[in-house]
């Protein structure tokens, strides 16, 4: 007795010791939560936003906006346009390497945007103008145009999913189908493949041989400073449970905070909220063309008139602090913002609503509304879209399922009593939706459209139009024709803006304004 | 007994059989598309089409189940959908975290839950027993979550004594891989101390008024070795048989509770899978959790023996 008494002593001191024992963190963490868990590495071949924010990690682009939402070089140093438009020329800057020492070449850029344009709906729009891509030297490489387009910085400095990351030429050869499996890149964080636990953690280190541009940092554009030696993404899947981390300093930043769990958060002296996306996000109804009643022009022309953007913010976000009511459907504050077209729509006007759809000859087949209920930013949606057209005069069949459920079953064309859709309601990052090339709910080219499937020629051509012009003033002419154009054929409603701030401890410094949450910059304070 | 053992292994072949046509068929019948999933939001219908027939979704679901059976017969769990990763890999890197909290959740429900259980018995009809009886009550009305987050409440966040979430690993130190695991085995064993407890107060007192256990006090044992050595010993089977079936219960505890902790083990694992329909993974994962239960269950029956002289196989 007396030796297991000694013994268990012991073991308590043991334990005790090792309890209390602080951990040693020499090195600078910032410990983050994610929207969602990182599962997929290669930002060209999906668009998940997870993927993108993960290929601003590692990876660098030619081109970047700042923080006005203006184009700014940044692997480029010179670029150059010929007078007729058609010759692009990009020469890289000095000093800039992989992950793994070698020198970046415009070789690698040329085989990057040969990847990138393959998978990207706006890359493909781009290529389409494209005759040929020269590389001069290996700092420098031509664009040549068949014809003149505006899309050129517009599509390389795109911001959103998927974003033209440059890859070393052996990985950028990789079949666009197929995911690569080399994770060089040249940004300002390497990814540390051995510590990635899908469930758990992904971890970047600073990449010391990071070479940032002079200019200071803004937006997405400027130097891409480091001032962590470590970024660490936890995965922590319940919204609570992120919060409690936070409060209890176990992490230091929240990417996206539930709305009704921010009051917590504002009351802590420790934890500040932080609007880094000043465009925020667009909420959309999708109706789907190929299937009756909505096969008819008519009766989606109804949709404009039951719906008002307030009932659907105030079921969702509910704090006016995080939403706007905005009819433009080129999201409030970007350069083709625009009213035209939208005077009467998106007030409910149900009397109106209702004398159009007695017009427009519905014969009360069920709407089959698809309401994601695992989503809390979508959640409330659905509802408040039955009720309205309801009050309109639909009948409409709500069916419950999660997001993954919606995403398989929009992309069936099946007749929505037989596993199909009428529509559906979703959200869209500012960032991508910004002009009518971009924004992927426009595109009207029947078949190959988004699920919805809308086919409408004059669309087409105005979106064409676009991609030709280069001057701004006629494009945002085109941009305003567009708005209108979509207001008669219903390819989408708009359902007004709303905002994520992100939440992290006061001791987090230098977070960027962005459309994208990017790492560089901050500091721990 | 070898050969029962050998008979009882061999009918874990049809079973396993069974659990994995069910499984792939739920999983196909299931109105989703783990190709749309992996295409993200703004991918086109050719896109995922192309997916679909990269991992092989294409193909009917007769030739899926050949090709997925074969390679697990050989076994080759398959790559998973979305960590490209093999399953096995993702499985092995997951048991820890998984192994130490049931493992040491059971020490702690049965540490606690067999004393309280006898001495409920013990002092039947005593206010002692009335709390045990009403914890086992709450015990199993109460879901595990609630129970989760009432404890890091008031653990982690009001007193600060314990972290909010996450897994240190064994390696990695004892202090923190018990300071992460205290919360969530006590979230975790709420239930199983319950039924444990129950059970031991009723198997006991169904003993105490045997005539060895009159016997033993005649014989002037102290009444602590008449419980254990006499009263417990002999209701040690139906015990046993709880504990056992309550795996059961711990799996679906482990897959709820490691959710609330962020504890990456096969639980989150198993939710993950599901939210993203990795199929291969997801197979993989019930295979395991049914296999795990089988031979519990028979580990169970086994065990009967040492406690039971009577029972033969």
């Amino acid at each position: 007795m007396g030796y297991l008494h000694k013994y268990l002593v012991a073991a308590f001191a043991i334990l005790a010791a090792t309890w209390f024992a602080a951990p040693v963190h020499a090195q600078k963490t910032l410990r983050v939560v994610m929207h969602s868990d990182l599962k997929i590495l290669d930002p060209v071949w999906t668009t998940a936003y997870i993927v993108r924010n993960h290929g601003y990690m590692v990876y660098d682009t030619l081109f970047s906006q700042d923080e006005k939402g203006e184009v700014k070089p940044q692997m480029v140093d010179k670029y150059e346009a010929s007078a007729d438009k058609l010759t692009h020329t990009f020469t890289l800057r000095d000093g800039l390497q992989w992950h793994d020492g070698q020198p970046v070449t415009a070789e690698d850029c040329v085989a990057s945007l040969n990847r990138w344009s393959k998978k990207d709906a706006l890359g493909q729009k781009l290529f389409s103008f494209v005759g040929g891509l020269e590389v001069k030297d290996t700092k420098t490489f031509l664009m040549k145009l068949k014809e003149p387009t505006g899309l050129v910085l517009t599509a390389l400095g795109k911001p959103s999913s998927n974003v033209p990351f440059m890859m070393p030429k052996r990985v950028a050869d990789t079949d666009p189908g197929a995911q690569i499996s080399d994770f060089t890149g040249s940004g300002p964080f390497i990814f540390k493949r051995d510590e990635w636990k899908p469930g758990d953690k992904t971890v970047y280190v600073k990449n010391p041989n990071y070479k940032p541009r002079a200019e200071p940092a803004s937006g997405l554009a400027g130097g891409k400073v480091v001032k962590v030696d470590r970024v660490e993404w936890r995965a922590i899947s319940d919204h609570q449970q992120a919060i409690n981390a936070l409060l209890a300093g176990e992490i230091d930043y929240i990417e996206t905070p539930k709305h009704d769990l921010l009051p917590i958060l504002k009351k802590d002296g420790n934890i500040k909220l932080w609007d880094y996306n000043p465009l925020g996000n667009q909420y959309t109804f999708r109706p789907n063309q190929l299937q009756k009643p909505f096969d008819n022009p008519k009766v989606r022309q109804v949709l404009w008139y039951a719906f008002n953007q307030k009932d659907f913010l105030d079921a969702v976000i509910g704090d006016p602090d995080y939403y706007k009511t905005c009819k433009a459907m080129f999201v409030c504050g970007t350069a083709l913002a625009t009213e035209k077209g939208m005077d009467g729509l998106l007030e409910s006007n149900l009397k109106k609503a209702q004398e159009l759809l007695k017009e427009a000859g519905y014969d009360g087949t069920p709407i089959v509304l698809m309401h994601s209920t695992d989503l809390d930013v979508l959640t409330n949606l659905a509802p408040v879209a039955k009720s309205l057209l309801e009050k309109a005069g639909f009948k409409v069949d709500m069916q419950s399922m999660d997001w993954q459920t919606v995403v398989a079953r929009r992309a069936k064309k099946d007749p929505a009593n037989a596993g199909g859709w009428h529509a559906f309601l979703t959200s869209w990052v500012a960032a991508d939706i910004t002009n009518p090339v971009m924004a992927a709910f426009f595109n009207s080219s029947c078949e190959k459209a988004l699920f919805g499937w809308p086919c409408d020629p004059e669309m087409e051509k105005l979106r064409d139009d676009f991609a030709r012009e280069t001057d701004p003033a006629k494009q945002k002419a085109i941009a305003e024709a567009v708005q209108i154009q979509a207001t008669k054929t219903t390819s989408h409603i708009n359902l007004g803006q709303w905002y994520q701030p992100i939440a992290a401890r006061k001791s987090v410094d230098g977070i960027l304004t962005t459309p994208v949450p990017v790492f560089w910059n901050i500091a721990i304070k | 007994m070898f050969a029962y053992v050998l008979r009882r292994l061999a009918a874990t072949i049809p079973v396993m059989f069974i659990v994995a046509v069910l499984v792939f068929l739920m999983l196909r019948l299931t109105p989703s598309d783990p190709a749309a999933i992996i295409a993200g939001d703004n991918a086109n219908s050719e896109q995922v089409a192309e997916i679909r027939k990269r991992l092989g979704l294409d193909q009917p679901i007769i030739t899926q189940f050949v090709i997925w059976s074969t390679k697990t017969l050989q076994g080759d769990l398959g790559e998973s959908f979305f960590f490209k990763k093999q399953v096995a890999e993702l499985i092995a890197d997951r048991l820890e975290p998984t192994l130490s909290l049931a493992v040491f959740t059971l020490i702690l429900a049965v540490a606690i839950a067999i004393p309280l259980g006898v001495l409920a018995a013990y002092r039947h009809g005593s206010w002692l027993d009335r709390i045990v009886m009403g914890f086992s009550v709450l015990g199993f009305s109460v879901p595990v979550f609630v129970v989760g987050y009432l404890l890091i409440y008031v653990f982690a966040i009001e007193l600060n004594w314990l972290p909010v979430q996450g897994y240190q690993r064994l390696e990695q130190g004892i202090g923190g891989w018990l300071q992460r695991l205290i919360l969530p085995s006590l979230t975790l064993s709420v239930i199983y101390v319950a039924l444990i407890a129950r059970i031991t107060r009723t198997s006991v007192l169904e003993v105490m008024n045997e005539d060895y256990i009159r016997t033993a006090r005649a014989k002037g044992q102290t009444e602590s070795k008449v419980l254990r050595r006499h009263a417990l010993a002999n209701a040690a089977v139906p015990i046993v048989t709880v504990i056992g079936l309550g795996v059961a219960l711990l799996i679906g505890g482990v897959v709820v509770t490691e959710s609330v902790f962020t504890i990456p083990g096969l639980g989150r694992l198993t939710v993950d899978a599901v939210l993203a329909r990795d199929y291969p993974t997801i197979q993989a994962v019930i295979l395991l959790f049914s296999l795990t239960y089988v031979l519990i269950n028979l580990l169970v029956d086994v065990t009967y023996t040492f406690f039971d002289p009577r029972i033969r196989y």
